[in-house]
């Protein structure tokens, strides 16, 4: 067992042998783990591995089947997360639970309210929130409307929400998954603040970088099974990533050398106007050659969804024009610009990706159920859709009970590959590619960045945007930086360093000064 | 020793009945909840007509027979219910294409209206029935089309919610029609005529052939409107079409990015419901009335909302609730004419349906049914902001 700094480690959380299982999977089986009072304890494991069950019975959200739960030493059997809540512990959601026309004082006690008779006492409260800001360094404005906040700041209302609450056991739900670089680290300063004043924390992630930057101890779940506990100092990239996923896993991307043909797609002073009709995209040139992966780095919202939205059609341009073998398809619908070779991976896999509802083999098809291979005289041809499906799941990994299962029973990854699946298949002259990985597992991420460079040694021409550096530069032939809504550099990926690419994402030169 | 193999495999295919039963009977869960809708409604209002002093045994008892006491008061409900099932597939089909179009009552008056006109156009007679008749349904058909059609262009036009835009169309005709209907001067398209306002009678070759001479009337629009029913089913089910409006019932940005015409599909999908409350006002135009008036399908429409809700949207379902509505409403008169309860008290068990099925938790705790499917008119999520 490790020790805390400075004495014997005290436990303030001990789960002991919990197994929780759910219709045709078992989520957690005799599952231990031990949290000491300030320390950060990283929950480390695939998508699906059972890290989100776990911790949702340490909150009360789900009741195990057995084992046990103390708390200080005290065993509990929460009912409800209301229970969990009185007994210190906070939990923030990866995906946030605040109100967004709400101010961030109203947010931090809704629920909790603070009153004086009838009324809120807003102002007691704000007070109680700015001192705990800046006892734990998380600067907030309590009168801000949270739906005006950026990711990073909503972030801080949650866990100021949870410190509100009196919460000394945080759980963190992957909560650098939707931060910038820049907010990690911000982020990762809170952390340690809050456990050097006697908070512990259980931190979710799958992101081995930040597990051995932050991390205290790390549990690592397979398959619902602990199959390791490692103290940082102890543990690589290596060995954590291959207790993860269970086998070694190869963390450069194997690709031969790039052998750029002719010019496939081309923007020329690109302008595109995001939902509030800002111009997000503000003369955007590029040109992709066939066989090579261009990469799009750069901090998000500087115009990524807007340019791959505008090049696959499905947003309308403002200015500039957009050529696919040279052919003017500027404005050109999604379908016509499919049909001519170009897929597209969405960067928003429940909003564009898929349909939660259908089965995997309508998933597969959902942009070519009309050709003839698929519907006669407007019929659909559901054994050709099924063998087809059948072919890629196959082809593609998809780990499913049958292509007529409901996508939405898949984890995430899975959902991810059968889009890939779909659109990586046929004849293919590009492909827009958009953060293609997040949220994914390693296993997964290794399997789609293969996909992706086989393609681009077909000769597909591919533009790939993604919040990854790591992803880019390991998959990119040549880079280009997105600020501001233009190409701030570009450099070949073979001769960029993180440092570069940094500073031009940061302030749009390679200088450092705009 | 052959025999008990032979008992033995009896058996074998008894139990692989039963569990094809059981499937079936799974797969049609959904449509639990509003069966006990249905019960829950008789037993409330049961307890209203105990309430009032009567026996709710006697009352039911006189609506049952009102609704399939004999060959006249089975033909005079199937009569009732036909062209409710116009009516709730109007709102079905567009619901199919996440679209909320309570705009039957309007569409079956742009039918209907329509229908009677080109029924009434003199050279109608010169043609054979076989002509005539097509033609006045497809022209009721059109009608509904063009009026369901329009709220569909509005949404993607301009954005106005089809919700919106359906009940101001509706209002629109309904005022339209009745002008054009009574106005004597100038005539528009009242039967100068006849003593109370309605359109000129309809050519007699555009007379949908009568089954049973009931109150009111069954005729041959029957098949029509049941054989709809399956196409729409089929449609749906099985055709390149039904998946477009599906998927972009589902999720329209998916819809979009997956290459589907959205705006193209919200159009026909609303144009095709439109279509199918104006073939229900043309069959009645030629079958049952001859001629158009304005009050004929008062609350139809709405009444097809219910229905379609009830039916869970399912096509084939909706010929089964259209069918329990229009009996109710055609069983009721005797009900208090034996039982001296008022025809109200059918409309208040109607109402309390709907209401049992909206609400269906109350159901689903009453009679213990798992969530299985999402109540079809419950908002579905708002997606989060991404």
């Amino acid at each position: 067992m490790a020790q805390a700094s400075g004495g014997a480690a005290r436990p303030v959380l001990e789960v002991e042998g919990i197994t929780k299982a759910f219709p045709g999977v078992v989520a957690n089986d005799d599952v231990s783990l031990t949290l000491n009072q300030g320390e950060i304890h990283c929950l480390l494991g695939e998508n699906g591995a059972g890290k989100s069950t776990l911790v949702n019975m340490v909150f009360g959200l789900y009741r195990p089947d057995q084992g046990t739960i103390k708390v200080r030493g005290e065993e509990v059997h929460f009912e409800d997360s209301g229970d969990a809540i009185a007994r210190g512990i906070g939990m923030v959601h990866q995906h946030f639970q605040l109100i967004p026309v709400f101010t961030v004082a109203e947010n931090i006690i809704l629920g909790n309210e603070v009153t004086k008779g009838a009324f809120l006492d807003l102002d007691s409260a704000r007070r109680q929130i700015d001192s705990l800001a800046e006892r734990y360094g998380l600067a907030v404005d309590p009168d801000a409307t949270v739906g005006d906040l950026s990711v990073g700041e909503q972030q801080r209302v949650e866990l100021v929400k949870a410190l509100f609450r009196d919460a000394d056991i945080l759980i963190l739900d992957e909560p650098t998954a939707v931060l910038t670089p820049g907010e990690v680290d911000d982020f990762f300063g809170v952390v340690e603040s809050l456990t050097g004043q006697g908070k512990s924390i259980i931190f979710i992630t799958h992101k081995l970088r930040e597990v051995l930057a932050v991390a205290d101890r790390i549990t690592v779940l397979r398959a619902g099974r602990v199959v390791g506990t490692a103290t940082a100092e102890g543990a690589t990239q290596q060995s954590l990533a291959n207790l993860m996923v269970g086998r070694d896993v190869v963390f450069r991307v194997d690709k031969a050398e790039a052998d750029p043909g002719a010019p496939v797609l081309r923007t020329q002073g690109l302008r595109v106007a995001d939902d509030r009709g800002v111009e997000t995209v503000t003369g955007f040139d590029v040109e992709v050659k066939a066989g090579e992966i261009f990469g799009i780095a750069g901090v998000e919202g500087n115009g990524q969804r807007e340019l791959v939205e505008a090049v696959c059609g499905m947003r309308p341009t403002a200015g500039g024009r957009v050529e696919i073998l040279g052919q003017e398809t500027t404005d050109w619908s999604p379908r016509k610009i499919t049909e001519l070779g170009v897929a597209h991976v969405p960067e928003n896999r429940s909003k564009h990706g898929v349909v939660a509802q259908y089965t995997i083999a309508d998933n597969l098809v959902l942009n070519r159920y009309h050709h003839r291979k698929f519907s006669q005289r407007g019929v659909r041809n559901t054994a050709a859709i099924n063998a087809e499906a059948q072919e890629l799941v196959e082809q593609f990994d998809v780990r499913t009970p049958g292509v007529d299962a409901v996508i939405d029973t898949l984890s995430g990854g899975n959902q991810q590959k059968v889009i890939v699946a779909r659109e990586l298949t046929g004849d293919l002259k590009a492909l827009v590619v958009a953060q293609p990985t997040r949220g994914l597992d390693v296993g997964s991420i290794e399997f789609i960045h293969r996909k992706i460079i086989e393609l681009r040694d077909r000769g597909v021409a591919v533009l790939l945007v993604s919040a990854e550096l790591d992803e880019i530069m390991s998959l990119s032939d040549r880079i280009g930086v997105l600020y501001r809504g233009r190409l701030a550099g570009t450099v070949n990926a073979a001769d960029a360093t993180r440092e570069e690419l940094g500073l031009l994402m940061a302030t749009g030169s390679s200088e450092g000064q705009r | 020793m052959n025999g008990a193999r032979n008992a033995n495999a009896g058996i074998g295919r008894a139990a692989g009945q039963v569990h094809r039963v059981l499937t079936e009977a799974w797969r049609l869960q959904p449509l639990y909840v509003s069966l006990y809708a249905i019960l829950l409604s008789f037993v409330v209002g049961g307890v209203l007509i105990s309430i009032i002093g009567v026996n709710p045994f006697t009352a039911y008892w006189a609506l049952l027979r009102g609704m399939v006491g004999g060959g006249d008061e089975i033909a005079g409900s199937l009569a009732r219910s036909v062209p409710f099932i116009g009516s709730a597939l109007a709102l079905a089909f567009a619901f199919r294409a996440g679209l909320f179009n309570i705009g039957a009552e309007g569409q079956l008056l742009a039918g209907g209206i329509t229908a009677a006109y080109v029924g009434a156009l003199s050279w109608m007679s010169d043609l054979p029935g076989i002509v005539a008749i097509p033609l006045i349904l497809i022209a009721g058909t059109m009608g509904g089309a063009i009026w369901g059609g329009i709220p569909g262009v509005l949404r993607t036009k301009t954005g106005a919610h089809e919700v919106i835009s359906t009940i101001m169309l509706n209002s629109l005709v309904l005022f339209g029609v009745r002008w054009m209907v009574n106005s004597r001067d100038p005539v528009v398209l009242r039967d100068t005529e006849s003593t109370v306002p309605r359109t000129d009678p309809i050519s007699d070759t555009a007379v949908l052939p009568e089954l049973v001479d009931s109150q009111p009337v069954l005729h041959t629009g029957l098949f029509a409107l049941v054989g709809i029913c399956f196409v729409v089913a089929f449609v749906l089910k099985r055709t390149t079409f039904g998946f477009e409006v599906g998927t972009v019932g589902l999720n329209p940005h998916a819809s979009h990015y997956a290459g589907i015409n959205v705006n193209r599909v919200i159009v026909a999908s609303m144009a095709a419901s439109g279509a199918f409350a104006g073939l229900a006002a043309a069959s009645e135009i030629s079958g049952t009335n001859g001629f158009f008036q304005p009050g004929t399908f008062f609350l139809m429409g709405f009444d097809g909302i219910a229905i379609a809700l009830l039916a869970r949207t399912n096509p084939v379902a909706i010929i089964a609730a259209a069918l329990l509505w229009g009996s109710m409403l055609s069983g009721a008169p005797l009900m208090q004419q034996e039982a001296d309860v008022s025809i109200d008290v059918v409309r208040i068990i109607q109402a309390m349906v709907l209401l049992f099925v909206a609400a269906d938790a109350i159901v689903r705790y009453l009679f213990r049914v798992r969530e299985h499917d999402q109540s079809p008119f419950k908002a579905t999520s708002i997606e989060g902001a991404v």
